[in-house]
């Protein structure tokens, strides 16, 4: 649950991905191995080491027209291989509030 | 209602093209997001966890029916079809599209509103009462004043890269529903011996990572020279307001490190330059501003009406009017709370139909015109009291009149690690939980008058530490973890809340505030006795005893 | 970096001088504070026009002994959200009447011309080449302004009055 604006150095504990959002519209999107975004986390690309971590981040800093405000964040891996976020933000994130229908009328 | 003319519609335009050029420029890649950052946020623009997130000013907290149904309509058109009211009279959206924000806001300008200065380092929305002009006893309509200000603060070519955000708060009565005490300057509206109107200036109030009280600069400045006094304060500040860390830069930090006595001859200084320029406001210029004011043509109508008498035999209309139900200075009239606060909702939402009902509702029963108030709640301030049985049933139909307005579940929350990217932990749920909690309304009146403020981080949107019970969430090792105090208040004897105890996991919050509750239905001396009084006359601690013991 | 002036882009005749740049024979020179202060009489003795650069955390008033005798002030914007230059601008030209090339540097960007404009900087030095190409659109873009300051535009509380007063005739 780090805020991105605290991400400074770049140590990660396990697999991790890169995200931001995009920037023509704000949607939460993943850099992936093509260099490009994707809205889908399981077309993400996975970094498993900080210089890993550190190149696609650079890569993904670079692409500032595609989106806005990437950093790494932690996944975690099914024994499916399925990726899941790493964490309560991340899961927000992905699946949206937790808060059921936003407005109950 | 203040009606812009032509000179406020051409500048509110010049500022959304000047935007849709910012927003070209960036997705042509002209601007890079460090240089564009700075220009959106001037427009209301931030960057949230799921998308951008679109904050709209209601300056002062006044709407007109046709304003509100703008703010539908970019609800339904351009977002998810609903919006969130701020503590700062403000409404954000939170989906909203970078592409298409020009054309939301050109939208939006049509019928005089914008988004000027929502975000960033800049002065933002001049906030007040949300009775102004209705409420009884006020010294005299604020809105005047709110107004000059507003137009002065906006676009300033001095003040717009301050150290940090920069917020304004009037009032006029001596209840304050404006919180002003927690405002870079708070504004109180006075009159002299001789009966001039001026203001009562408090500075260095705030809440945050620091939180302070704010203290009085100065106990009267005539009303002419209140453009000149304020450009004052932000001129010192503006110099040496400190930039080298995001946390110190507020105003508050610059009053508490000089002192009180210190800033305030600085700025005595500054002012001595600079009040007999052309900042001084002459009665004329008064007059115009006023005479732009709409006020509404109301009739003699009777004290107590027989709808009124006749409804008093429903027991959900009584409840409700009991409760949201204010006295109007205008005999025959009420100011009625909108509870944006149904069991169970996230706090301070209300979807577009909602909101081109309450329009139309408004339109029919308030001279068309709704308030908006920093406790997340609306207003209809012109209600004629024989309307009052009617207004109420198209209330509940809506699922607008809930009666718990100052009630425990009347909850002020932010947004939260839900929707805001510095948020480290979530807001609603637990609002959504307690509400459900004290959803008995008979238990909720047993309480009485209790405020509730969550934040879900530090930055203290959810205002938590003038709550009479405030919540604050912060993240330890990867989890949620909440800290709970009592004793805060945001009134005219705003006070700071003290910490009851080690901080609760997020399943454990509504047992803890369940627990506090019971103590102070034990520990209080009559049923009259408010929470807050309680707590001021025995301290935290026989609540941490009863809470903790168990723990 | 180009430089507009007078609304035009245009050439510089300043050479900026560090702290310790040799004093050139001839020519316009802009100085840095601590330099003029230190030496002020002598450079301003040489032939050539002498400017200073002032930093933005320096109170101005330093600087007023020799306002009538210098050629330009360079203000500084180390970056855009800096904004403490527009308050020695004000001062600059409202307070201390200062008539001389008033000149931001730094990160200074299109979207910031129109205050700086207000504040009284009449010269700058622009980041991006299509920023100062932009400039003479971009100072147009405001024909509304809500505050008195020393650049003399009319404010919209006065042109109000104005309006009245026409409205009024007649009546």
């Amino acid at each position: 649950m780090t805020s991105p604006l605290e991400q400074k150095k770049i140590k990660i504990a396990g697999p991790s991905v890169v995200t931001a959002n995009r920037t023509w519209d704000g949607i939460v999107v993943y850099r992936t191995a093509a260099n490009g975004w994707s809205a889908e986390l399981s077309e993400a690309a996975i970094v498993r080491n900080s210089d890993e971590a550190k190149a696609l981040l650079a890569e993904s800093v670079a692409d500032d027209v595609g989106a806005i405000g990437p950093y790494i964040a932690p996944v975690r891996i099914g024994e499916d291989g399925k990726v899941q976020p790493g964490n309560l933000r991340e899961q927000i994130r992905r699946t949206g509030v937790t808060i059921g229908s936003p407005v109950q009328v | 209602m203040y009606a812009y003319d032509e000179i406020d519609r051409t500048l509110v335009n010049e500022r959304v093209s000047e935007f849709r050029d910012q927003v070209k420029r960036r997705l042509s890649g002209e601007l890079t997001e460090d240089e564009f950052k700075i220009l959106r946020l001037q427009n209301g623009v931030y960057l949230q966890l799921h998308a951008y997130m679109f904050r709209v000013a209601i300056p002062y907290g006044t709407l007109a029916s046709n304003q509100l149904r703008a703010l539908a309509h970019v609800a339904r058109k351009y977002d998810r079809g609903y919006g969130h009211f701020t503590t700062r009279q403000n409404i954000q959206f939170n989906w909203i599209k970078l592409a298409e924000l020009p054309d939301a806001l050109a939208d939006l300008a049509e019928v005089g509103i914008h988004a000027m200065q929502t975000s960033g380092n800049n002065m933002r929305n001049v906030t007040s009462d949300q009775w102004t002009g209705v409420a009884p006893g006020e010294i005299e309509d604020p809105r005047i004043w709110s107004e000059l200000i507003r137009q002065h603060t906006t676009l300033h070519p001095e003040f717009s890269f301050l150290p940090r955000k920069f917020k304004i708060a009037i009032t006029a009565s001596d209840h304050d529903r404006a919180a002003i005490k927690i405002h870079d300057i708070g504004l109180k509206l006075i009159k002299n011996e001789k009966g001039e109107t001026g203001f009562e200036v408090l500075v260095g109030g705030g809440l945050g990572r620091t939180p302070f009280i704010g203290k009085t600069i100065k106990h009267f400045v005539h009303g002419r020279d209140i453009l000149s006094y304020i450009e004052a304060i932000l001129r010192v500040y503006n110099q040496y307001g400190r930039r080298d860390n995001i946390y110190k830069a507020r105003i508050k930090i610059l009053v508490h490190e000089l002192g009180i006595e210190k800033f305030s001859r600085e700025v005595e200084d500054e002012w001595q330059h600079i009040r007999n320029s052309s900042l001084q406001i002459d009665d004329e210029v008064i007059e115009d501003i006023r005479s732009r004011f709409t006020y509404p043509a109301y009739e003699k109508l009777p004290h107590m009406p027989d709808e009124l008498r006749q409804a008093a035999a429903d027991p959900g209309f009584e409840a409700w009017r009991k409760n949201s139900v204010a006295p109007h200075k205008v005999q025959g009239y009420s100011i009625v709370t909108v509870s944006l606060k149904p069991i169970g909702a996230p706090p301070g939402d209300a979807t577009a139909e909602q909101m081109d009902a309450l329009a139309d509702l408004a339109d029919k029963y308030s001279f068309g015109e709704i308030r908006v108030g920093h406790e997340q709640n609306l207003a209809l301030p012109h209600v004629a009291k024989r309307d009052l049985p009617a207004l109420w049933k198209a209330l509940n139909r809506l699922g607008l009149a809930t009666p718990n307005v100052n009630l425990i579940t009347d909850i002020i929350a932010c947004p939260g690690l839900d929707y805001c990217s510095l948020a480290n932990a979530r807001s609603i749920p637990i609002a959504q939980e307690l509400t459900r909690r004290f959803s008995n309304h008979e238990l909720a009146n047993l309480i009485g008058r209790l405020h509730i403020n969550i934040s879900g981080c530090i930055n203290a949107c959810g205002h938590h530490h003038v709550g009479h019970i405030g919540i604050l969430g912060v993240e330890k090792n990867g989890e949620e973890v909440y800290q709970i105090t009592i004793g805060g208040r945001a009134d005219e004897s705003a006070a700071l809340g003290n910490l009851i105890g080690p901080g609760v996991k997020f399943d454990e919050v509504a047992d803890v505030i369940e627990d506090v509750v019971e103590a102070y239905l034990a520990l209080r001396e009559r049923p009259e006795e408010l929470f807050i009084d309680t707590v001021k006359r025995l301290g935290v601690e026989p609540f941490k005893e009863r809470v903790y013991a168990t723990r | 970096m180009p430089l507009v002036n007078g609304g035009k882009i245009a050439d510089d005749s300043f050479v900026k001088l560090a702290v310790d740049t040799p004093l050139p024979e001839g020519g316009d020179i802009l100085v840095p504070a601590e330099r003029f202060l230190g030496d002020a009489d002598a450079l301003l003795k040489r032939g050539g026009k002498v400017g200073v650069i002032w930093p933005n955390n320096r109170d101005i008033a330093e600087l007023v002994p020799y306002l009538g005798r210098i050629a330009a002030v360079a203000l500084v914007f180390p970056t855009f959200r800096d904004g403490r230059a527009y308050s020695q601008a004000r001062l600059l030209r409202e307070r201390y009447d200062y008539r001389g090339e008033l000149r931001a540097t730094g990160q200074v960007l299109r979207d910031q011309f129109v205050f700086m404009l207000r504040a009284g900087f009449d010269c700058f030095e622009v980041k991006k080449q299509a920023d100062a190409e932009a400039f003479m659109q971009t100072a147009k873009r405001y024909s509304v302004f809500y505050q008195p300051t020393g650049d003399g535009r009319i404010t919209a509380l006065h042109r109000r009055m104005q309006l009245r007063h026409s409205e009024g005739v007649g009546t």
